[in-house]
């Protein structure tokens, strides 16, 4: 009984070395009705069972019907997201979970709003990169401005990270939100 | 009282249990819960029970429905009675037991003001629940009741909690009955997929070695599973072994049991559990005790797995058909699929099979070596069940090497008999789930098969069971140690036995008469046929206390990192082998 090394199955009370190798970072969409707890509940459920959240967002998006959507980018095996979404699906408020990475041709989108200071040049570049990178302005002072940018994650990372040299002060981001693309919605 | 008419908070509680059926209810007044138990001064429908700690109200409960199959009611007060409650929540949480927690909270004005007895108790009991609820408006309370009890007792069954603020209690509202409630989105699957159920017949058929392996599920699922269950071991002539959550689905005379699995499972259905071909799983959810080391578990099997619950599919251990839904409904038709397709297992490789496994049945596993002068704790679990079997029976445990012992040596024939605190293995468990027992079965012969360090955690229910005249018996395995912990300290610290010495027990008997009861004492083998005897004749509560070997261990064993075909076996096991047969590793776990 010695041929353990590369077992495919995943560990639980008994050794517990949790390969790190096979990760993968996913876009769960998660519809639930919004009621006093629901956020706890999910959030909840991730941190006791030790699952990670990269990124988290939170809405209301039917106000008559009291539905919110979560979008959550989790990192794990495989075998760990699928639990993660069982584990959501079997939440009493949870009404589906949609696994976008699972689906494929999903949209994921974010906003930041990045503030920098400077004067002179630096204040010039600040403004061209901006709009090479289509971010408003939708604050300015005569030392600073307050960018918004919206797009995939990396771009706004980019942008943020291009910003440190110029002058960046602070950043807000909103987390990720996704949806899937073509005429199918989740279940409501 | 016409429908649409007002009623008080209160009143909507009382009106709710009484259209689900309920006819007790396990609780502890307070503060917060006061117009509550106003109401139940002035009705006779529900029946209250008063315990004596909150933790007894829901072990009692959950003894109420793992005894019956139906949904069991606790009352407790906001605070205190909401946080002694939690460890109750979280038993029937990991054992899947149906169960409706009532809590009382402070005014809704005075929520979130660290008010007297103020807690957060939805935020409290959210890990340890099913679902639970803050009632913030009376006119929601009746619904939400209705739902808590559709969430409990439909698919894999929890606990709940409805938290309602004392001016809830007082307000009035409008009352809508149970009548077509459902949940608007909990949805169970409770019938299962037919490709599902097709590729798994298939698998069945093929097998040369197949094994059935079950749990809890089959239980909960109710009579009708386990009478499918029979049904289809007849049938295919395959062996059964269970969990301990498990027990009595098949009857443990049936031919075709080999005994509980697991840690402490039998030889014999370890070793079938290693070699099989195919496995059906059976509402069970490849538990650690279980399965032992993971990648030496059943290293060469195709697994099939029925479960109620997605999320316990592919925890663990990944299977190879998944069949989501209820036990009762996937047995139906894997019966009747089998049927109609006229299968029948290859007769020569289950001959061949049987002869293996009656091979290691022959090791007599649960053998120990025997005592004329000190009662052994397996022979007072064998006295105890010889001079039972005649009588109608509900046993149930605290946590630790009785418990163990009562799994190996009371065979258990039919479902609802055997009430143990599996998942969660919570000590003082035991006897106030005999009192929730005898409470739901008057007549019956409920025992609680008890250690001297488990019972002590919830004694103080002894007198409830005085107080309603509810004649459960303690049969106290005293060995004057945490036996269990006792048995991992040899096995893993050098025998160095820290703090797991029972100090300063009470005299058990004089104990029991100090709370109005009968106390009986044993101490050699020669007298404990009488003693049971005297105690099963008595028809008052009992405490029995039963001196038995003080360093006895419950083998066989798997030790911790070790597979299912690596068992210690009982009697010939040295006290250097114990103490050297977990190895680095297998210290680290739990």
């Amino acid at each position: 009984m010695d041929k353990v090394v590369a077992s495919s199955q995943p560990q639980s009370a008994y050794f517990l070395d949790m390969s790190k190798k096979e990760v993968e970072t996913h876009t769960l969409a998660v519809v639930a009705d919004n009621e006093p707890g629901v956020l706890a509940r999910v959030i909840g459920l991730f941190a006791g069972r030790g699952y990670n959240i990269d990124s988290l967002t939170v809405s209301e998006t039917i106000h008559e019907k009291h539905v919110s959507r979560f979008t959550i980018v989790t990192t794990g095996t495989p075998k760990v997201l699928t639990q993660i979404k069982h584990q959501l699906e079997r939440m009493v408020p949870v009404h589906s979970v949609a696994d976008l990475t699972v689906q494929g041709n999903s949209i994921a989108r974010e906003l930041a709003m990045v503030k920098v200071a400077g004067t002179g040049e630096k204040r010039m570049e600040a403004l061209r990169l901006a709009d090479a990178f289509r971010a408003r302005v939708i604050d300015a002072s005569t030392e600073s401005f307050i960018f918004e940018i919206t797009g995939k994650p990396d771009k706004v990372d980019q942008f943020i990270s291009l910003m440190v040299p110029i002058g960046l002060v602070e950043v807000a981001r909103t987390g990720v939100a996704g949806i899937s693309r073509g005429a199918e919605g989740m279940r409501v | 009282m016409a429908t649409g008419e007002l009623m008080t908070g209160a009143e909507i509680v009382l009106k709710a249990l009484a259209d689900h059926g309920v006819e007790h209810v396990f609780g502890y007044p307070g503060g917060a819960v006061l117009p509550i138990y106003d109401e139940i001064f002035q009705q006779d429908k529900v029946k209250h029970i008063l315990v004596r700690h909150e933790q007894g109200a829901t072990h009692a409960a959950e003894g109420y429905a793992r005894s019956t199959g139906k949904c069991g009611v606790v009352l407790v007060t906001s605070g205190p009675g909401a946080t002694n409650a939690v460890t109750g929540l979280t038993d029937a949480l990991m054992d899947s037991i149906p169960m409706v927690c009532l809590t009382g909270q402070v005014p809704t004005h005075l929520i979130g003001n660290d008010a007297f007895q103020e807690c957060d108790t939805v935020g409290i009991t959210r890990p340890c629940t099913k679902h639970n609820w803050l009632v913030k408006d009376v006119n929601d309370l009746a619904r939400i009741l209705h739902e808590a009890f559709y969430v409990a007792t439909h698919g894999r069954p929890g606990p709940v909690v409805v938290d309602i603020p004392k001016d809830v209690q007082f307000a009035r509202g409008k009352y809508v009955g149970p009548k077509n409630i459902e949940h608007k989105t909990y949805r169970p699957q409770v019938k299962p997929h037919q490709d599902a159920i097709r590729a798994a017949v298939d698998l069945i058929a093929k097998a040369k070695r197949p094994l059935l392996y079950t749990g809890g599920g089959v239980i909960n699922s109710g009579l009708v599973a386990s009478k499918l269950l029979r049904e289809f071991v007849k049938l295919t002539n395959i062996p059964l072994t269970s969990t301990l959550m498990g027990l009595g689905a098949y009857p443990a005379a049936g031919k075709n049991w080999l005994g509980m699995l697991g840690m402490h499972g039998t030889y014999e259905a370890n070793m079938a559990m290693h070699d099989c071909d195919v496995m059906i799983n059976v509402g069970a959810r490849f538990d650690d005790r279980i399965t032992g080391r993971l990648d030496a578990f059943s290293p060469g099997s195709k697994k099939i797995h029925i479960d109620i619950d997605p999320s316990s599919i592919n925890k663990t251990v990944q299977v190879d058909i998944p069949v989501v839904g209820d036990v009762a409904h996937a047995l139906e038709d894997i019966i009747r699929v089998w049927k109609a397709k006229s299968h029948e297992l290859d007769k020569k490789a289950m001959a061949g099979w049987w002869k293996e496994i009656d091979g290691w049945k022959a090791t007599n596993c649960l053998k120990y070596k025997a005592n004329k002068d000190v009662i052994m704790p397996q022979y007072a679990i064998e006295r105890l069940y010889a001079l039972t079997r005649d009588k109608d029976v509900y046993i149930t445990t605290e946590v630790g090497q009785h418990q163990m012992w009562a799994a190996q040596f009371f065979k258990f024939e039919e479902p609802h008999r055997w009430m143990t605190s599996g998942g969660l293995g919570t000590m003082g468990y035991g006897l106030p789930a005999a009192v929730g027992v005898q409470m739901a079965h008057p007549k019956s012969l409920v025992i609680d098969i008890a250690g001297d360090a488990s019972v002590q955690m919830t004694m103080q229910e002894m007198s409830t069971a005085v107080q309603y005249r509810l004649p459960i018996k303690i049969f106290i395995l005293n060995n004057q140690y945490m036996g269990m912990v006792r048995q991992w300290q040899q096995l893993l610290h050098g025998n160095r036995l820290s703090e797991s010495y029972s100090e300063a027990l009470p005299d058990f008997v004089k104990l029991a008469e100090a709370y109005g009861c009968v106390g009986l004492r044993a101490e050699k083998p020669s007298e404990l046929d009488d003693k049971i005897k005297e105690m099963i004749r008595s028809p008052h509560p009992v405490l029995f206390d039963c001196r038995v070997a003080a360093l006895a261990n419950c083998f066989p064993m798997i030790p911790s990192g070790k597979a299912h075909n690596e068992m210690l076996l009982g009697e010939d096991v040295s006290d250097e082998e114990v103490g050297s047969a977990i190895d680095a590793r297998g210290k680290e776990l739990v």
